[in-house]
């Protein structure tokens, strides 16, 4: 790994006569509210070259969804706030809609979510904007942490957009609810993927659902490993890519909306995700697998 | 070597994936060009993973895949085949700090955020989905290690003292001989299927090894100015336990691979195939009885001396001149006074760091020189702690690398005095700087039912419970209770090795008024080193009277004790009745300890009736070992 950040690190150092260019030209222009004009469409995950392009050329909304005070410490430059809490206390699609008018996102504003949880958190954020029916938002392929080791340029001052008016568009092709999983349970080509790790897995799950943990698809300098990977764990687990497949995790559908966009970037076209997941399927009293032969929990060494 | 050409072919009949594949994993000589220390083979991972799709597609039977399952390392888990045990091969206990850190990524990737120390050395990843071996596998391979082998019945993983190299009383390093050993039967045909699993230990001194529970145990020794062995045969642990029966006073260097190729041959040839209980080579040599078998041997050995090519006699040898020519530190001068471990023993400890100093730490052979034990609980490490503990070794150790230890600990070597403080506050941050590794306080415990099939209780809890009680007390500052060991297995079949304890424990269940009871057989006295002895039953003790147990043990040893007596000392003397004071024998310390063993009533509290780490009534399950396949 220290291999290859050095070797990234060269070719960042490279960028970076241009990039200081580009930071005269944004700091001399200030909040800048429009975005140049989009030629491309970002891929699912977004990597350090393509996304400090993107900002030096305009061309993109970046977010930070950590907590605001991590933001205004440092961020990654002509980022904006949104703390994923903020997103969750109410993620109506029209909530949503919203946040993204107040964060100056319309239609075809390429967007590049970040975080510093391994990429949990953006997913969640970037999925969101999926459903309300946003189509160019892209995971950034490190972490803010990622982001600052690499030696990368960072700002501390808050950045704001003028607002737009994003068009909602629904998209339930990405989306499930409890009674969609509980119907899903018994159809064959339909896979459940729980996307907590082993030994809540083992403690609980849901039934016939399968396990992926989030902790299985990073790599030591991405949030998600190579397609070739993530295509291999897939096959070794007999997963059909052309079933349908639904993401579930603990409550919020963090961790499941990572391993969605793994899922993605394997080449799955048919993935939902489950947001209310595993917490709310309890508390409605759906049935669950239990697993209590063993006393797996006693092997933490925490 | 391919005499036994017999077997080839035996374990990989199936012929479902005729691919190229088969071939090279069998062909052991093509691996003899291969990076010595390299043990994995990155093609036995895409192997594994076809293996997997034709047993799921019903293809494979479920006891072929069994087999072939155990040979790449992979236990099935407790009640629940889905999931597998990868058991990781350390030869010789030595690890880099890359590899541990491979293994930290790989824990955290397909296991449970954490691997264990086994007491033979291993490291095991716990609750791996067996859909993901293959990639666990893959990873190990990449970092030069393997599962090859490290289950079912063939050369286990070959041990070595993790005092070799470093050990004041040793008269050579074995650290060479335990690799070429492991590396000349590694995919060898010749043990692809051997009656039951078989085991190598190689001791530095007559002190430190489990020589007499092994296989073969080899003890180093020089005569005449030639490097050789003392090679015990057939000990080993387990339902049924034997200590090992010295072969010749003295093995020369230049017979250890003969004597090794015979003495497989001879247990190939005639243990015991029928009977899953009695086919360990120990109950050959029982049945047989020493005098023949011994004299069976050394037959065999001239034969098989007569007949070992000369290019197979050089894959064994080439792999130690490799090793010796390698290993520049241990030509450091030898410090030439013997010293007793451990080399601080300071009467007044202030400081966490000194009563980590105390137990925790040892002077080498080589002066300036000192060797670290890290203390884990029953084994257990985070992938965070592993890769803060590899990163220590990369600062600290002039050696850079560590060994993994049969009391579940890691242990690192050529460290300078100055060093100490700092890699203590580096491992202290983590959670690594516990003192008491080899001491009463951090007692052995097998993984038990946290993941064994054949564990009736949950061994590996109540060693860690143990650990937090006597670090509390403060036991591993007192001097008298240090050289004591407890050891813990969930089962009789001693991956604990509650045999060679102080005091020893194995689980099983029993009645108790119209209760079922988690409950320990409890054994004094065993002790490992080449005069190791098996320790006496003593009594049964519910698993959660143990601790009290223990501490009225240690309040009787304190009023009985003659001056400079230790506890191991104590227990070994009443053990064999030669008590001289109130307590003379184990019936009397059964009568004192009668009261302590009995539980309250159910109803009264049902709590002591279950088992630690559990909150509903006790039931013993189990399901059918693995080891056997």
């Amino acid at each position: 790994m220290r291999r290859l950040n050095d070797l990234k690190l060269q070719k960042i150092k490279n960028n970076d006569e241009s990039f200081d260019k580009l930071k005269k030209n944004s700091d001399s222009k200030g909040n800048n509210n429009s975005i140049n004009k989009i030629s491309t469409t970002l891929n699912l995950l977004c990597d350090v070259d393509t996304l400090r392009s993107l900002i030096k050329e305009n061309k993109v909304r970046v977010v930070d969804v950590r907590k605001n005070d991590d933001y205004l410490k440092g961020h990654v430059p002509t980022a904006i706030c949104l703390p994923l809490a903020e997103l969750l206390s109410d993620d109506s699609p029209e909530s949503i809609i919203n946040i993204l008018n107040n964060l100056g996102i319309s239609d075809n504003t390429p967007v590049v979510v970040y975080d510093d949880t391994f990429g949990a958190l953006a997913s969640r954020v970037a999925w969101s904007f999926k459903f309300v029916g946003h189509k160019d938002v892209s995971l950034l392929e490190v972490t803010y942490s990622g982001w600052k080791n690499l030696g990368l340029e960072i700002e501390q001052k808050s950045n704001s957009f003028d607002k737009s008016s994003h068009s909602l568009n629904m998209d339930y092709s990405i989306y499930a609810d409890a009674s969609y999983v509980e119907n899903a349970n018994n159809d064959k080509k339909k896979v459940i993927i729980d996307s907590r790790e082993r030994l809540n897995f083992l403690s609980e799950h849901i039934p016939n659902s399968k396990n992926i943990p989030y902790t299985m698809i990073r790599s030591e300098d991405s949030i998600l490993r190579k397609p070739s990977e993530l295509k291999r764990f897939l096959e070794n687990r007999g997963i059909d890519f052309n079933s349908e497949i639904i993401t579930y995790c603990g409550s919020v559908g963090t961790l499941s909306g990572l391993v969605f966009f793994a899922l993605k970037a394997a080449g799955v076209p048919n993935v939902k995700l489950y947001p209310k997941s595993f917490k709310e399927w309890k508390s409605l009293g759906k049935s669950k697998i239990e697993f209590k032969d063993a006393n797996y929990w006693d092997l933490s060494a925490e | 070597m391919l005499l036994s050409k017999k077997i080839y072919g035996l374990q990989y009949h199936n012929n479902i994936l005729e691919s190229s594949v088969d071939s090279d994993i069998l062909s052991s000589s093509k691996k003899n060009d291969l990076n010595f220390e390299n043990w994995g083979l990155i093609e036995e991972s895409e192997y594994f993973a076809n293996k997997v799709k034709l047993f799921r597609q019903d293809q494979l039977n479920a006891d072929e895949f069994r087999r072939f399952r155990l040979q790449n390392g992979a236990y099935g888990s407790r009640l629940n085949s889905d999931f597998s045990m990868i058991r990781i091969k350390v030869p010789g206990g030595d690890i880099t700090p890359e590899q541990m850190e491979k293994i930290a990524n790989l824990a955290e990737s397909f296991s449970i955020g954490s691997a264990h120390v086994s007491t033979r050395q291993n490291i095991q990843l716990h609750w791996v989905q067996l859909e993901d071996v293959s990639e666990v596998v893959r990873g190990l391979a990449e970092g030069g290690l393997t599962s090859r082998e490290a289950c079912g019945n063939t050369i286990r993983n070959v041990m070595c003292s993790h005092f070799a190299g470093v050990c004041s009383n040793e008269p050579f390093d074995t650290t060479i001989y335990a690799k070429a050993v492991a590396k000349f039967f590694l995919r060898n045909p010749m043990c692809q299927n051997l009656p039951r699993k078989f085991k190598f230990n190689f001791a530095c001194c007559s002190e430190h090894g489990l020589v007499r529970i092994a296989d073969v145990g080899l003890v180093p020794a020089i005569q005449d100015g030639i490097r050789g062995f003392r090679i015990y045969l057939g000990g080993g642990l387990g339902a049924a336990s034997f200590i090992g029966h010295l072969l010749e006073e003295f093995t020369p260097e230049s017979r250890l691979l003969s004597t090794c190729m015979s003495t497989i041959r001879v247990y190939d040839r005639l243990g015991n195939r029928e009977n899953p209980a009695r086919n360990r080579m120990r109950y050959l040599v029982n049945e047989m009885g020493w005098i023949k078998f011994q004299a069976l041997l050394l037959k065999e050995r001239d034969i098989v001396e007569a007949t070992t090519s000369i290019p197979t006699k050089n894959v064994f040898e080439s792999t130690l001149k490799i090793e010796n020519n390698g290993n520049s530190l241990s030509s450091l001068s030898d410090n030439k006074k013997t010293t007793t471990l451990p080399l601080i023993n300071s009467e007044n400890i202030q400081t966490a760091y000194e009563r980590w100093l105390n137990t925790n730490v040892i002077a080498q052979k080589q002066s300036g020189y000192y060797g670290v034990s890290i203390t884990l609980g029953a084994g257990d490490i985070t992938s965070n702690q592993l890769r803060v503990l590899a990163e220590s070794i990369r600062e600290f150790s002039e050696e850079r690398k560590a060994r993994t230890t049969p009391q579940q600990n890691f242990f690192i070597r050529y460290i300078k005095s100055e060093s100490i403080p700092k890699l203590f506050a580096k491992l202290s941050s983590i959670g690594l700087g516990n003192p008491g590794a080899n001491t009463i306080v951090s007692p052995v415990g097998c993984s038990g039912t946290t993941s064994c099939n054949l564990a009736i209780t949950n061994s590996h809890r109540l060693a860690k419970e143990i650990q937090s009680k006597f670090l509390e007390l403060n036991y591993d500052m007192d001097k008298d209770l240090r050289t004591s060991t407890i050891k813990i297995s969930g089962c009789p079949n001693s991956c604990g090795q509650h045999e060679v304890a102080t005091v020893g424990f194995y689980g099983g269940a029993a009645r108790l008024g119209n209760s079922m009871a988690p409950i320990y057989t409890m054994l004094f006295a065993g002790s490992t080193g080449e005069n190791g002895e098996l320790g006496k039953v003593v009594m049964r003790v519910p698993a959660k009277r143990i601790i009290d147990v223990v501490l009225k043990i240690i309040e009787c040893y304190k009023e009985e004790k003659n001056d400079n007596e230790t506890m191991h000392d104590w227990i070994s003397k009443i053990s064999v009745g030669r008590g001289n004071g109130k307590i003379q024998n184990l019936e009397d310390i059964k009568k004192i300890l009668a009261p302590v063993i009995k539980l309250p009533s159910f109803s009264e509290n049902p709590d002591s009736y279950k088992d630690y780490g559990s909150d509903s009534n006790f039931i013993a399950k189990t399901a059918r070992g693995e080891c056997a396949a």
